[in-house]
């Protein structure tokens, strides 16, 4: 059973007049513990996929099923249960909360949408520090570490729920490449250990290399897929 | 929960100057109100207590009909013997009465054998009036602390006017119900300050003697003064006590008596009720001051974090515990500027009790002020003002916990 799929799935933005069609009849499934990556120039249509996805916003028109619900029909509130029960995401600007440190920000989801009891999110959090490599700053505060680290964080936090995906949306767009290739390690890393499926977009020919499965987005279309 | 309120605590530290500012203002806002309570609150109950404690008694009993026609002093309108013994009845039971002090008032003229003037006066029983209002006695400025019989205490303004003084001879003259006129001789006893309101300007004389002069054969009695043993039991002793009266009709069929609290029988209760209005509005404008700067800050705190609301929606956090982050932040706010306020309020409160303010009402020079400020008004403030704050700040917490993640997310 796929844990995402896609039946002509469309997204059309309204703007003013004009209508934008962002997304044009798009079919793929996706499986448990794949590592999926959505490539394409700017304005392909990546962000409003992953939103898509993520539950963040509606398609137009088609159905799109994530764990087997159809998520078109979530409203505002199911919606957010939902990403908060089952799916994490990585950001590209990391996103991390300035006033949390590395260990606090990593325990929010558990706290503040789990509310999972105390001694086991400790040792949850403990374990995804360890896992990106972070254990050793868990008390410092976002603004005292590099891009990378605080992706590595964003790494950790997105996981440390146990979700079934990963949604990073250009999760690399804002490092260099040394730490590019060293974050999206730690996710494939992360994908085996656990079983995750992350599902990231890019639009850099060199990182899309690390993924097992690449679909080319192109003005809204899917071009071809490699699997 | 504690640590939702580690959050909101870190996020008001994150802008320390503006946090201090805003709790400094809704801080200022409590001490000021908090030093006008109490010493509004201290200058109201010292003239209350001079009122009812000098001359007044807290509650009064008369006929039916003798306040309305208290000016002219109606001896018609006394109570005979059968009427007081159901008042006293009355009074016995009810436990919350301290004392209480028969009166016989009448009006007569006051010789000293030169000049001849009018006097209104007060017979009573010595022991049972200073039971009833304490500060009576410390209205004597001059001669003996008590009403002997054969003496008076004559008022300030009429020893002035008439030349007298303590130990003078002077003569009473009066007319007694049935309209024949008697006098006695009676030395001074003593010069009696004046107090503000009705009464505050009368002469003293044992009660025997007011009989003597009225040529009464048993006790008719004016008016019987209250004092009760705590004053915040005042209205419903009031109410007792007018229950188990209103049941005593007169041969008419009418009500045979009427009680008074001080509130209608002194001027100074609008003073009071003025007071209390001034504190209201004083109260209104804390509001005010703490819903504008608590709801202002909220407002720019919202602003400036939708990229984090962003993130922290998309992650799944509920809409409803966005609300609680943030209306927690605007009550951590307010808690805070409460906590100094209280502190500076109760500080300013002791300097100024400790600074013995004095002020002078009516005749009475140098009445110590001394402010104080109870535990209850502290709690109603607080609370007060940290509801306030929690309501500033619903309509931004509301308005994060409502915002799209998507474009929350894209705003720079
Ligand atoms: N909120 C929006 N309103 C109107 N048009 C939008 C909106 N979001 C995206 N688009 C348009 O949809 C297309 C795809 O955008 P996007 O999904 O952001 O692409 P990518 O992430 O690959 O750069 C673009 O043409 C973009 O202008
Ligand atoms: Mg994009």
């Amino acid at each position: 059973m796929s844990l995402v799929t896609a039946d002509n799935l469309s997204k059309a933005y309204a703007k003013g007049e004009l209508k934008v069609e962002a997304l044009k009849n798009l079919n793929f499934e996706i499986e448990p513990a794949s590592f999926v990556s959505f490539v394409g120039p700017s304005g392909s249509g990546k962000t409003t996929l992953l939103n898509l996805i993520g539950c963040l916003d509606k398609p137009t028109s088609g159905v799109l099923t994530v764990d087997d619900t159809d998520v078109s029909g979530l409203n505002t509130r199911m919606a957010a249960a939902f990403r908060g029960r089952k799916i994490g995401f990585i950001f590209q600007d990391f996103n991390l909360i300035p006033v949390l440190t590395v260990y606090e920000n990593v325990g929010y989801p558990l706290l503040m949408v789990r509310n999972t009891p105390s001694p086991e999110r400790k040792r949850r959090i403990l374990t995804l520090l360890e896992a990106v490599g972070m254990a050793e700053k868990k008390n410092k505060y976002p603004d005292q570490i590099s891009g990378g680290q605080k992706q590595r964080v964003a790494v950790a936090r997105a996981l440390v729920t146990n979700p079934k995906l990963v949604l990073a949306d250009e999760p690399t767009a804002n490092l260099d490449h040394k730490t590019a290739y060293m974050v999206i390690d730690i996710m494939k890393k992360m994908k085996n250990e656990l079983g995750t499926t992350f599902i990231f977009s890019t639009h850099d020919q060199k990182i899309v290399g690390e993924a097992e499965i690449i679909y080319p987005l192109e003005d809204g279309e899917l071009t071809k897929g490699r699997g | 929960m504690l640590n939702i309120f580690k959050i909101a605590v870190r996020n008001l530290m994150r802008y320390k100057r503006r946090t201090l500012l805003t709790a400094s203002l809704v801080a200022i806002g409590v001490v000021f109100v908090l030093v006008f309570i109490s010493v509004s609150g201290s200058f109201k109950n010292m003239m209350i207590g001079q009122i009812t404690d000098s001359f007044l008694g807290h509650i009064q009993i008369h006929k039916k009909g003798y306040v309305a026609s208290i000016d002219s002093l109606p001896l018609t309108m006394n109570l005979g013997q059968k009427a007081f013994e159901k008042v006293e009845k009355a009074i016995n039971e009810i436990p919350d009465i301290e004392a209480y002090s028969k009166r016989i008032k009448f009006g007569g003229m006051f010789s000293n054998f030169v000049e001849t003037t009018n006097v209104r006066l007060n017979g009573v029983y010595p022991e049972d009036e200073v039971k009833t209002v304490p500060l009576f006695l410390s209205r004597v400025k001059e001669g003996g602390k008590d009403i002997k019989p054969g003496e008076i205490l004559v008022p300030e303004l009429l020893a002035k006017g008439m030349k007298v003084k303590v130990g003078d001879t002077v003569v009473v003259i009066a007319t007694n119900k049935d309209g024949s006129v008697n006098g006695k001789q009676f030395q001074v006893g003593g010069i009696l300050e004046s107090v503000t309101g009705p009464g505050g300007r009368d002469g003293y004389i044992h009660i025997e003697d007011a009989m003597e002069i009225l040529r009464m054969d048993t006790m008719e009695i004016s008016e019987i003064a209250i004092r009760l043993r705590d004053f915040d039991e005042l209205h419903s002793a009031f109410d007792r006590l007018r229950d188990k009266l209103s049941n005593e009709l007169n041969k008419q069929g009418g009500p045979a008596f009427e009680v008074h609290t001080w509130e209608k029988l002194s001027p100074f209760y609008n003073i009071a009720r003025m007071i209390d209005i001034m504190t209201f509005f004083v109260k209104l404008m804390l509001i005010a001051i703490v819903l504008i700067s608590i709801m202002n800050v909220m407002v720019m705190a919202v602003y400036e974090r939708i990229r984090e609301i962003g993130t922290i929606a998309a992650i799944g956090t509920l809409p409803g515990k966005i609300v609680a982050m943030f209306l927690i932040e605007g009550f951590s706010l307010g808690f805070f500027g409460v906590v100094i306020g209280n502190i500076l309020g109760v500080a300013v409160i002791s300097v100024l009790s400790v600074a013995k303010l004095t002020f002078n009402f009516g005749r009475q020079k140098g009445l110590l002020l001394s402010p104080s400020i109870n535990l209850q008004d502290i709690l109603v403030i607080s609370i007060i003002v940290i509801t306030i704050s929690v309501i500033a700040s619903l309509q931004p917490a509301y308005k994060a916990s409502r915002m799209n993640p998507i474009d929350a997310l894209r705003h720079v």
